[in-house]
């Protein structure tokens, strides 16, 4: 037990804490940014999965970390879009549609790492991010190294959280896009366009969902392989959920998972005697667990899931 | 320029079942982007992909054998579909029949045949029910998201599997993730020589049979399908909505459950950590592309069976990696929303 | 980006365009200060929707201080007009003139930018929301942070000019009904509305609050705003509009200055007859059925809707429940068919105590129940006729352990007979039928198995005048056949017509209870208001 008290283990506790919640932060940042806007993006976990595989296989061909994500978020919003055109425009069930853009961008991305690596004995791998220590901040006594020695992407992702909460509760965009989630027929009357403003909430959430998986295959390891999202892209609609909404405390609610995450993979290192892939499923229990906590309280957009057509009539 | 979706008036019912078939028929001709894409050449490609699936007797036979899982996962999808209980774990059931058999199996070797078979099927059933009904009783209790639950709990079965390989059920001796064979009385009977052709096939068209009558025939049938269509008004009418969604929960489970089985004592006798490629989350494309009716299941499972095996002759012919299939199971769900939402609309171009 | 085609007129306006100014040509320039060009001109107009022409060829305008009166029966297109004058909906024909220019509207940001605003009979507000955020959304004027400040100064000057109070920062869930219409109002204020549209406003309304609204209106037309106000209450056009024009069948009727006509003429427009004016005739009432004692429910948000109720509807006798709505009819109404569980209190239907929160209760003992929300829990409008015919007693058409299709089919044409439920045949699917016809399957399947207590929730709301007349037909019948008898409305005139008894429901409790040979509009009125009268003996 002394190991977990040092200081040590603390700190690189605090700082797999960080690495695990990022691709969970991108992820849960997206969802919330199209469920405010009514959608529930379902297709999160393929194009988590294919921002890994595009974000991977970029860096691989340019040698550019950066290039690499970047085509991750654009592949995110193609996919998105794709997503929009289905419940958006046409009004399709979202629960079917996601579904179906998860398996359909799942394929897909195995389908175009074959074709382009082939399969190979060994999986190719990049050089991934570096972490960046920030000056005069990274070097506080543990917190230091655990919060300010990461890499960019992390800055990224916590950097997100207050600007995602300062555009959804203090812009003009931020009210048009929450009235959009609630009652799209009131932001219908007042001239706010809610096909629009539900395609770009989309896009934006498909970019930053794809950031999300390009985290893994760039930072947190530097291959792709064809589990690597396992399940991310579902906790980050759980962790929307279980923060009612609100980019803070979903956020928060990655860092949990995170922790967890982190923890059990450190209590396998320390080698304490349990099965460790019953400690591999602890945190999706206890996703499962949470969620039972907060649904009951929970007040979802009023009008996620509702397709919006005008002229209903008739 | 924007589109606007018209509603039309209403067509007649015979276009409903042409609409999977023209799906089916787009997507294969959507198909050609990613063969051409991979390199291979059109016409072959498909040459193949038509021989492997149903070209010969052992081919056709092959896509019956996998066509049985992915039945059963269908079925499940649709019969929870059907009720709105969004069971997106079938997955999870699979793997929970397929451990539950194993268990049995390897501990019914005293066990004559047939009662053997009742054993390994009755435990599938109920551990992929049970492992069904833990998001159902969170819907109905605590109100938490079905879609997310059983999605998550997909995982949580997958590393438990893990835990059993590597602990309990490891095979004695081994270092792999195996489990020990199951006894011989446990086994599906092979039904037709030269082929795997075995008894599950025949039990997942008996299951599209039972869930037939189950829906169109029963009172529990019209009542799950209350609750699917309006379960505000069905709670009206009195009908006790959370037992109706249970109740599709075990019954959905243990049909996923059974793909399960199926797996472990037709086709493989030992628990593997692949036992499953996905069948359960095949199963949500081809309960869509059945448009939820049981015969439409069998038709699209065969469907989905046929271009999964077909692809593999395609892949050694042309080069074309195999994941096209799963890129032709997740185009084909998409098209077919396409194609009913155009049962019930059209689209129009309006000049602004 | 839908974009506003705006295209000049041509200049000198050809005098044969309107017949009032060709007649007032010799003395245009004093006839001009008496009649002034019209605001708003819809020339022409037609819509459908599939196969249902909602419009036909309707000329309508409207002069500037001008409260002009759109009468109606329900589904005469009068919401689809103005929702059409709103840019919501595209006319398929005809073309809207603003002051004299032609305007194409794709969506209501066009038409507010040309001053119109428009409160919808279904409030467009975001019960989450403040009321504030309410009245700014979509206003921004091309700025990205939101400037709540200045918004909020705004505000208080529209409420300090035309006497409309309510909180800003009150969430708009916590406001009466009638706040939230004010809420409504200003928003269109807010946005420089000088044409404003009211669709039904006073149906939601009491008496007072009625009043309270007609003055604001007044002030509004004063400032030289220009209202349409859309209704099918007579009385009601009569005091506050100047002119009258009535829709019918999707096609304007008749257009009438408020001083040359009068009710009768307007009911014999609006409808085609004359009214029949029909009223229940009282009777001896008889033991207790359906007793509700000490009864408290909670609504969505965890606060008491109902509180401490307690009310005795007898055998033979119609009670009628008044009340403004969001005064706790509708979790009333759930408590009683058993759809939501009362935190304390009893329901006792024919002596025996019902169980909380449980329809099948209720199915079993034969409650014939008429729910407010025929599309969402009255009916399934996916499934076929016959399969809403049987709803509640599914149960009872089984055959060793099988539904009997057969039995069903029987019990289904026979219901249809009866009731006269028109549609293509028993196996179409509810969601072709028309309003009224759903609402006769709902009659049939609650009021032919002879129940000993009735509650109806809002049974005529969005009928048409046939349809109106034959569920209160049902349900006086059902009443003559010895029911108890709970109408639950929000209409008075309809609790006018066929109560025995009269009971106002305000903030979850009971006003007061009135026979009907001696209640008063006025005094119902009142009670709708809160106020207790201190007079009555």
């Amino acid at each position: 037990m002394d190991h977990i008290l040092s200081a040590t283990f603390l700190t690189g506790l605090l700082a797999a804490m960080m690495r695990m919640a990022t691709p969970i932060i991108f992820g849960t940042l997206g969802e919330i940014l199209s469920e405010r806007a009514g959608v529930l993006n379902l297709g999160i976990e393929g194009i988590m999965l294919m921002g890994a595989m595009s974000g991977f296989l970029t860096t691989l061909h340019t040698g550019s970390l950066w290039l690499g994500v970047a085509a991750a978020a654009l592949s995110g919003v193609l996919l998105a879009l794709l997503m929009a055109l289905l419940t958006v425009t046409l009004g399709l069930s979202q629960h079917v549609s996601g579904l179906g853009i998860t398996l359909f961008s799942t394929g897909l991305a195995m389908f175009i790492y074959r074709l382009s690596v082939g399969s190979p004995v060994n999986p190719p791998t990049v050089t991934p991010f570096t972490q960046v220590a920030l000056p005069a901040l990274s070097s506080i006594p543990i917190l230091g190294e655990a919060f300010f020695t990461q890499y960019a992407l992390v800055y990224v992702a916590f950097l997100l959280i207050p600007v995602l909460w300062v555009l959804l509760y203090r812009t003009t965009w931020g009210l048009a896009i929450r009235t959009v989630g609630e009652n799209p027929f009131a932001a219908d009357t007042v001239g706010i366009s809610v096909p629009l403003v539900r395609t770009l909430c989309l896009a934006a959430g498909g970019a930053l969902m794809g950031v999300g998986g390009a985290f893994l295959t760039l930072a947190h390891q530097n291959m792709f392989l064809i589990d690597v999202v396992g399940g991310r892209g579902w906790i980050s609609i759980a962790m929307v959920i279980f923060g009612n909404w609100d980019p803070v405390r979903g956020a928060a609610g990655a860092l949990i998972f995170g922790l967890l995450d982190a923890f059990q993979l450190r209590l396998q290192a320390l080698g304490v005697d349990l099965p460790f892939h019953l400690f591999l499923a602890l945190p999706y229990v206890l996703t499962v667990v949470a969620l039972v906590g907060v649904s009951r309280k929970s007040s979802a957009p009023a009008a996620l899931l509702k397709p919006y057509r005008r002229e209903e009539k008739g | 320029m924007r589109l606007v979706l018209k509603k039309r008036a209403p067509l007649p019912p015979w276009i409903r079942l042409l609409v999977p078939l023209g799906a089916i028929l787009v997507t294969l001709l959507l198909s050609a982007v990613p063969i051409l894409a991979a390199g291979g050449a059109l016409w072959p490609s498909y040459a193949s992909l038509f021989k492997g699936a149903v070209g010969t007797r052992y081919n056709f036979l092959e896509t019956c054998v996998k066509a049985a899982p992915l039945t059963f996962t269908g079925l499940a999808v649709a019969f929870a579909f059907r009720a709105k209980f969004w069971n997106t774990g079938a997955e999870g059931q699979l793997l929970a029949g397929a451990i539950a058999a194993t268990a049995a199996g390897v501990a019914s070797s005293n066990l004559p045949p047939l009662l053997a078979l009742l054993f390994v099927c009755g435990a599938g059933f109920l551990a992929g029910g049970a492992w069904a009904a833990i998001p159902a009783v969170l819907k109905t209790k605590y109100r938490v998201d079905d879609v997310v639950t059983s999605l998550l709990l997909n995982y949580v079965m997958w590393h438990i599997m893990g835990y059993l390989l590597f602990g309990p059920l490891q095979m004695p001796g081994s270092s792999w993730p195996r489990s020990a064979a199951i006894a011989e009385s446990a086994h599906f009977p092979i039904l037709l020589a030269k082929s795997r052709f075995h008894l599950g096939i025949v039990l997942a068209l008996a299951a599209v049979f039972v869930v037939w009558f189950i829906n169109s025939k029963t009172v529990f049938g019209y009542q799950a399908r209350a609750v699917g269509v309006n379960q505000k008004a069905a709670a009206f009418a009195g009908i006790g909505v959370k037992s109706v969604i249970l109740k599709t929960a075990l019954l959905s489970g243990g049909l996923a459950g059974l793909a399960g089985v199926g797996e472990v004592a037709a086709i493989h006798h030992h628990l593997l950590m692949d036992i499953s490629p996905g069948f359960g989350y095949s199963g949500i494309v081809i309960a869509m592309l059945g448009q939820l009716h049981p015969a439409g299941v069998a038709l699209s499972a065969f469907f989905f069976s046929g271009i999964a095996v077909g692809a593999q002759s395609m892949s050694r012919i042309t080069g074309v990696p195999t994941y096209i299939a799963d890129v032709i199971q997740g185009m084909a769900l998409l098209v077919m929303l396409v194609a009913l939402l155009l049962t019930e609309y059209r689209i129009q171009a309006v000049r602004d | 980006m839908p974009t506003t085609v705006m295209t000049e007129r041509i200049a000198v306006r050809s005098p044969q365009k309107s017949p009032a100014v060709r007649a007032s040509f010799p003395v245009k320039a004093r006839e001009q200060e008496q009649v002034p060009e019209p605001v708003v001109e819809m020339r022409a107009i037609r819509k459908t929707f599939l196969d249902v022409v909602a419009n036909e060829r309707v000329n309508f305008s409207l002069r500037p201080g001008e409260i002009c009166a759109l009468l109606g029966e329900n589904g005469a297109g009068k919401t689809t007009l103005m929702n059409i004058l709103f840019g919501y909906y595209a006319a398929d024909e005809g073309e809207i003139l603003i002051h004299g220019k032609k305007v194409s509207f794709a969506s209501p940001r066009d038409a507010i930018a040309c001053r119109i605003g428009m409160v919808h009979q279904h409030f467009t507000l975001v019960p989450s929301q403040t009321v504030l955020e309410n009245v700014v959304v979509g206003s921004s004027g091309g700025r990205f942070f939101l400037d709540m400040k200045r918004a909020r100064e705004k505000l208080c000057a529209l409420q300090k000019r035309f006497g409309l109070a309510v909180d800003p920062d009150a969430p708009v869930w916590t406001l009466p009904i009638g706040g939230q219409q004010k809420v409504e109002i200003l928003k269109a204020l807010y946005r420089d509305a000088r044409i404003l549209i009211l669709d039904e406003p006073t149906a939601v309304l009491a008496p007072l609050e009625t009043r309270e609204l007609f003055d604001t209106l007044r002030t509004l037309a004063a400032e030289g705003c220009s209202i349409v106000f859309i209704s099918h209450k007579l009385y009601e056009v009569m005091e506050i509009a100047h002119r009258v024009v009535v829709l019918a069948k999707g096609v304007i009727c008749a257009e009438r200055s408020v001083s040359e006509t009068d009710e009768r003429e307007l009911a014999n427009l609006m409808v085609g007859h004359e009214l029949a004016g029909k009223t229940a005739t009282a009777r001896k009432a008889g033991a207790a059925l359906l007793s509700v004692s000490r009864l408290t429910v909670r609504n969505d948000k965890g606060l008491d809707a109902v509180k401490d109720l307690s009310l005795d509807v007898h055998s033979g006798e119609v009670v009628g429940l008044a009340g403004v709505s969001g005064n706790g009819q509708m979790e009333l109404a759930d408590a009683l068919f058993g759809l939501r569980v009362p935190t304390s209190g009893t329901i006792v239907l024919d002596g025996a105590a019902l169980p909380d929160g449980n329809p099948k209760s209720r199915v079993d003992r034969h409650m014939g129940r008429i729910p407010e929300d025929r599309m969402t829990t009255g009916l399934m409008l996916d499934l076929s006729v016959e399969d809403n015919l049987v709803m509640e007693h599914h149960g009872d058409f089984r055959r060793s352990g099988m539904l009997d299709r057969e039995a069903i089919g029987d019990h289904a044409e026979g219901l249809m007979c009866d009731f006269g439920i028109k549609a293509d045949g028993r196996r179409a699917p509810a969601r072709t039928l028309s309003g009224g016809n759903l609402q006769k399957i709902i009659l049939a399947r609650e009021l032919s198995a002879d129940p000993k207590v009735v509650v109806a929730a809002q049974p005529t709301r969005g009928l048409d005048v046939g349809a109106i007349e034959y569920v209160h037909g049902r349900i006086l019948e059902a009443r003559d056949r010895g029911a108890a008898t709970l109408l639950i409305s929000e209409d008075l005139d309809e609790i006018f017509a066929l109560s025995d008894r009269i009971a106002v429901l305000y903030e979850g409790r009971i006003m007061g209870i009135a026979d009907r040979k001696y209640a008063t509009k006025e005094q119902i009125g009142l009670w709708m208001s809160g106020i207790r009268d201190v007079l009555c003996a």
